[in-house]
């Protein structure tokens, strides 16, 4: 089966600093492939090539087994990606509505009288919703009065709706509480479920690893590990993610070493 | 695949609709961006019409559309501008330098007034083009790059006059070609029972349908509402950022052609210098109407009223026989008020509804 959306060898070099290199990653239909890595690993870079923001420099890029650069955000949505931004997703003071069709907005009318077509947008918006299990008061209160949690939920309902193959979301769960990452993590899940590739970028092993199909962990711009699901445990894979070595030294350094006697070294009077 | 009836998800709760009682015909009134405009208009009227007794009477009525119609035809495309994130502080003598480019070119190549009027919209739609063309390449706040021209602008308007007439107004064209016609359309007026209605009161009329049209019916304008929003966001979802914002300057520069051909077709010669400190007028009209000065916010017809508002502040105070010069202190006092009410109404109106 060919892959959705496969990244092979892929590099990315702003001017002389390396952001990305040698980067191997697949996305297939109804499975989750997970991004882990710290700061600054290259996170953004890598979801930015796959988004149409940025080209790679090196290795292939391909989409259902065809080799591709993308030039903008708008190719990668007509070939079928749809990336969500953790904190660019939406407009806060426009409409439900309106910010669920912002881009694509169904008309009505032919020429001076083409036309938003109002009626649809709303219904829509309100049956798309509630068919991934939110229940908004009001499509036509600002996005930005609903919760983190909602506003992500919008964003990928959005892309499920027009018909994305591939979702890329980007830390959805990085600025929300426990219950909130629980619920975005369900329409993650449901988005598997309607037959989407997702690709979840986050720091947060655990996230992760309950939704997760295959692995892949960066570390400063390469390639520190890549996983499937059956091949690593929780316990294996938050190490990894947590510096491995480096934590153990860490934990030596942060080792309560015997305290001197006297502090400082001087022996009151 | 993905369009089965069935919910993927299980509602976490049900029944929905009955909490929209919960936002009262009040609270949707006090979302609306015209509010303060129009609570603001009504204050400026009962005052007019107490203290200055002419206010009211039917001619009086005709002047202040008309001096509000003039601010409001510039108005509306700035509000639109505003509601994309954007300044354009050369709107004001970009007026002047359409009328001269009119006038000039009509005098200097002895053409008919219809040749200067196109060649004159051909150059004006071009300088907001490249306003917006240097905002969206070189990413510089739109303060400086208006800035910018609004002086190279006012330099070119002086110089080029002074170069070409040796004074500082153009020549009349009142006896040139076309001058009649082009007077018919720019700058006559119909007389409606006892009510003298100028034609530019048509234009203002025309051009806030239309551009409210285009807002709230049209692609176009939910892209104008994103990019001043959140342009990052608009951009990732496909929207065309940077031709949405080089067409809302080349839209401000289409009515400032509109403007121009008006203030040069009611006289028939221009003062090369005119148009200085308009623009702020024209912001403020639309501040007042309820834009939004960081974008995402706002509507033509609030403009439109903010203009209303000036249109009967201008001229009542003369009604009033005060001194004129208390109009400046009104402007400043008005676009406080306004904009301090616009943010009150808006936090209420945004609060957990």
């Amino acid at each position: 089966m060919t892959a959705l959306v496969e990244l092979t060898d892929v590099s990315k070099y702003y001017g002389n600093v390396r952001a990305l290199e040698g980067v191997s990653l697949e996305v297939h239909a109804g499975e989750i492939s997970c991004v882990l890595g710290d700061n600054g690993a290259g996170k953004s870079t890598l979801i930015k090539i796959i988004a149409g923001l940025h080209r790679h420099d090196a290795g292939t890029f391909t989409i259902e087994g065809e080799e591709t650069t993308l030039s903008s955000p708008r190719e990668a949505l007509d070939r079928g990606i749809a990336t969500v931004y953790q904190d660019l997703a939406v407009v806060p003071l426009m409409p439900v509505w309106r910010n669920f069709f912002l881009g694509s907005e169904p008309t009505t009318g032919v020429g001076p009288f083409k036309r938003l077509d109002v009626r649809t947008m709303r219904e829509t918006t309100r049956s798309e919703l509630l068919r991934m299990g939110i229940d908004l008061r009001d499509v036509d209160q600002p996005i930005g009065t609903l919760s983190g949690g909602e506003r992500q939920c919008v964003a990928i309902a959005r892309a499920v709706y027009f018909g994305a193959k591939v979702l890329v979301l980007d830390e959805p769960t990085a600025a929300l509480g426990v219950k909130q990452s629980g619920v975005v993590l369900k329409y993650v899940a449901a988005a598997r479920d309607a037959g989407l590739g997702v690709v979840l970028i986050t720091h947060n092993p655990h996230h992760a690893y309950l939704v997760g199909d295959r692995f892949v962990l960066l570390k400063r711009g390469t390639m520190a590990g890549s996983h499937a699901k059956s091949e690593i445990a929780l316990e294996e894979l938050t190490r990894q993610m947590a510096g491995g070595s480096e934590l153990e030294q860490l934990s030596h350094e942060l080792a309560r070493t015997a305290t001197p006697e006297f502090p400082g070294g001087h022996r009151p009077e | 695949m993905s369009h089965t009836d069935v919910p993927l998800v299980q509602p976490a709760k049900s029944g929905g609709d009955e909490r929209l009682l919960h936002r009262s015909l009040a609270r949707r009134l006090m979302s609306r961006p015209e509010l303060g405009s129009v609570v603001g208009a009504a204050a400026v009227f009962i005052f007019f019409s107490i203290i200055a007794e002419p206010f009211l009477q039917a001619s009086s009525l005709s002047t202040v559309l008309y001096a509000s119609s003039t601010i409001g035809i510039m108005a509306v495309p700035v509000a639109l501008l505003m509601i994309g994130g954007e300044f354009d502080l050369s709107a004001g003598v970009m007026v002047v330098s359409s009328a001269l480019i009119s006038s000039m070119f009509s005098y200097q190549m002895t053409a008919n007034t219809w040749v200067g009027v196109g060649v004159s919209l051909l150059v004006t739609v071009a300088i907001g083009a490249f306003n917006g063309v240097l905002l969206t390449r070189t990413k510089l706040p739109s303060f400086i790059i208006t800035l910018g021209t609004f002086f190279m602008l006012t330099g070119l308007n002086l110089g080029f006059t002074k170069l070409i007439s040796g004074t500082v107004s153009t020549k009349s064209i009142a006896d040139m070609e076309g001058f009649d016609s082009a007077r018919t359309l720019f700058a006559s007026h119909l007389t409606l029972g006892s009510v003298d209605i100028q034609v530019t009161i048509l234009w203002w009329i025309v051009l806030v349908a239309l551009a409210t049209w285009i807002l709230l019916r049209t692609r176009v304008g939910n892209w104008i509402f994103a990019v001043g929003g959140n342009a990052d966001a608009a951009r990732a979802v496909g929207v065309p950022v940077t031709r949405t914002k080089i067409g809302l300057y080349m839209g401000v520069a289409f009515a400032a052609w509109v403007s121009g051909q008006h203030l040069l077709f009611s006289y028939d010669a221009i003062q090369s210098g005119d148009g200085v400190g308009n623009e702020f007028l024209y912001i403020i009209a639309a501040a007042v109407g309820g834009c939004l000065m960081t974008g995402g916010f706002g509507s033509a017809i609030g403009a439109a009223v903010g203009a209303f508002i000036f249109g009967m502040a201008s001229k009542g105070i003369v009604y009033a026989q005060w001194n004129p010069d208390w109009y400046k202190f009104f402007l400043g006092a008005m676009l406080l008020l306004a904009t301090l009410l616009n943010a009150w109404v808006r936090k209420r109106a945004e609060a957990k509804a």
